[in-house]
């Protein structure tokens, strides 16, 4: 599997770290997030292994990859909750630490945060006295996070999703230009996950950035203008979500043809690639009916096979470990 | 969002009394903790020191009611000092200390809260107990109703950075569970609940070393006007010393853990 490079397929075999076109950074004021080739040890095991990514304000991100591939490590470096072993990390040009204490960025995490003897509401009130909001600001985010309603319930009574919205309104008190969800629907059903949802829509409309990590494909998909894969603690691919799909979107053509021909294969319109084991030949294209009226009408092929490529082996394609290397987390 | 917003950080690292308005009603939410600090130490009172015995027996310009009443106090405003310590291991524990780190809160103002809160729990225990024990029998001259109440509660200062110690050392949701009986263990050895001299020489000679033995002395103080003062004091320094600085040990590797 290529990596792409915002969408295009670029064919290095192996693992480009991609980035924005240099020309789309020139004349554009600020990052919201600038990683330099960010690396994240902790002891033997590389958890990050040099991540470059810079995101423009505005761009709603998914960063994509499954347990372990180093997403949670690059939130923590985005947060100040930990210094990258190597290169530089930027939020708004600042330093994480410093973006946290004056509310540029905050952040939903996974699970825990949270204390039972509180009430949802004294949670928010709490938080905004940190950051040395008024009562209006308290009021707002309950309101956007949905929770008004609940307000005097203890924390601890609170459901999963109810709690996940807490954690959402608390993000929201400072007003950050930059909000990080990590996992932020991890064990809530599917309602609670579409009410999740709906609110951080309604949010991102004011133009945040957002940046959220996740191993649901579909949240990717419906949410995310641009889709971030990380695999072993590398990006391996990064495009808008259209793209991603557009990658997915070809499919296999394979037969059985002694002595194919590979240049006449390759020469179809629309093919990508075209692989020849023995007397087995596999040939990828956007367009495979064309693929197989050509197998079956201008050469001997048999047994032919035409399989679809969808985002779910995109994804495992793009994320999977090939060889058996410990945990990158 | 169309505006930019004008940001500034907090004064005082985040130290504020609206943290610690918010904090102190959810202690006193805590049954437990309302339990242990405020109700235990008067019962105590109630069962150990109001017989008639104690009411007649004089002490300094009180009788041994008032005696006890002191130790009762100092054991109820170690308890409370003790447990608002604790409260880091709690939050610790539920990932609270970790949501705090993506607030513009200071470790430094975070620790200064909970001291005041363990002083201002402290200061209510004191009271507490000192108001059951004036409407059922102690009696202290006017002077020692202030100067034991001020020394017991300035004292359990001790026994608040004990708290911030054993939090940041046992992440524990139930700290207290295990601190509870330590800290009986300890005021039992300090002579609270018995004066050492009562348990023989070698028991009393050891119980000086104790770290509730100095805060005892000293809050007795204005009533017995008796016993080394300089011993005392320099018991609840060095245990002072020897607390703060564990706290402040692992409190810096907790920091440190990015």
């Amino acid at each position: 599997m290529a990596p792409l490079r915002r969408g295009v397929p670029v064919d290095d075999g192996g693992m480009t770290v991609s980035a924005l076109p240099e020309a789309a950074i020139e004349g554009s004021a600020q990052f919201a997030v600038d990683l330099q080739a960010a690396v994240k040890r902790f002891g033997a095991v590389t958890a990050v292994d040099g991540i470059s990514l810079r995101i423009r304000p505005g761009e709603v991100v998914a960063l994509l990859g499954p347990n372990g591939a180093g997403k949670t490590s690059t939130v923590d470096m985005l947060l100040g909750l930990s210094a990258p072993t190597q290169g530089s990390v930027k939020v708004y040009g600042r330093p994480p630490r410093e973006a946290v204490a004056l509310g540029l960025v905050s952040a939903v995490m996974q699970t825990g945060g949270l204390l039972k003897d509180y009430t949802v509401e004294e949670t928010v009130r709490l938080t905004a006295v940190l950051f040395g909001r008024g009562r209006a600001d308290v009021e707002r985010a309950l309101e956007r996070a949905g929770i008004g309603d609940i307000r005097r319930r203890l924390v601890g009574k609170c459901s999963g999703g109810q709690q996940q919205r807490l954690r959402f309104a608390m993000a929201l008190l400072p007003d950050p230009e930059l909000l990080i969800l990590d996992e932020p629907t991890t064990g809530m059903d599917v309602g609670g996950r579409h009410d999740f949802w709906t609110s951080i829509r309604r949010d991102a409309r004011s133009g945040r950035t957002v940046i959220f990590a996740t191993h649901y494909l579909e949240e990717a998909d419906a949410y995310a203008d641009r889709v971030v894969f990380v695999r072993r603690g590398r990006v391996v691919a990064d495009g808008t979500a259209a793209e991603v799909k557009a990658l997915a979107s070809g499919r296999t053509v394979r037969a059985t043809l002694p002595g194919a021909r590979e240049a006449q294969l390759r020469a179809l319109p629309g093919v990508e690639s075209v692989e020849v084991r023995g007397d087995t030949v596999l040939v990828r294209s956007v367009d495979s009916d064309e693929v197989a009226r050509y197998l079956l009408t201008r050469t001997d092929a048999r047994d032919l096979e035409v399989t679809a490529r969808n985002l779910e082996q995109a994804f495992l394609a793009l994320t999977a470990d090939e060889t058996t290397a410990g945990s990158t987390r | 969002m169309s505006m930019p917003v004008a940001r500034s950080l907090p004064r005082f690292g985040g130290f504020s009394f609206g943290m610690i308005a918010l904090e102190l009603r959810r202690m006193v939410r805590n049954r437990r903790t309302v339990i242990f600090t405020l109700i235990m130490p008067a019962v105590f009172f109630l069962l150990f020191g109001t017989n008639a015995a104690s009411r007649a027996e004089r002490v300094g310009g009180g009788n041994v009611s008032g005696y006890i009443l002191v130790s009762m106090a100092v054991y109820g405003a170690m308890l409370a000092t003790t447990s608002g310590g604790a409260m880091v291991s709690i939050e610790r524990a539920a990932g609270w200390s970790r949501q705090l780190r993506l607030t513009p809160l200071r470790p430094a103002a975070y620790i200064a809260v909970k001291l005041v809160l363990a002083m201002v729990i402290g200061a209510v225990s004191v009271v507490v107990a000192f108001a059951v024990g004036a409407a059922s029998g102690a009696e202290l001259p006017a002077s020692a109703w202030v100067g034991c109440g001020l020394l017991a509660w300035v004292c359990a200062l001790v026994f608040a950075a004990f708290g911030l110690f054993m939090g940041y050392l046992l992440p524990s949701e139930n700290v207290m569970q295990i601190l509870g009986p330590v800290l009986a263990v300890l005021a039992f050895a300090g002579g609270l609940f018995v004066p050492v001299d009562t348990l023989g020489h070698t028991f009393a000679t050891i119980a000086q070393f104790t770290p509730v033995y100095g805060v005892g002395e000293i809050a007795r103080y204005p009533l017995t006007r008796d016993g080394n003062l300089w011993v005392a004091a320099l018991n609840v320094v060095v245990w002072t010393a020897l607390f703060a600085g564990g706290a402040m040990w692992r409190f810096r590797r907790d920091t440190a853990r990015v």
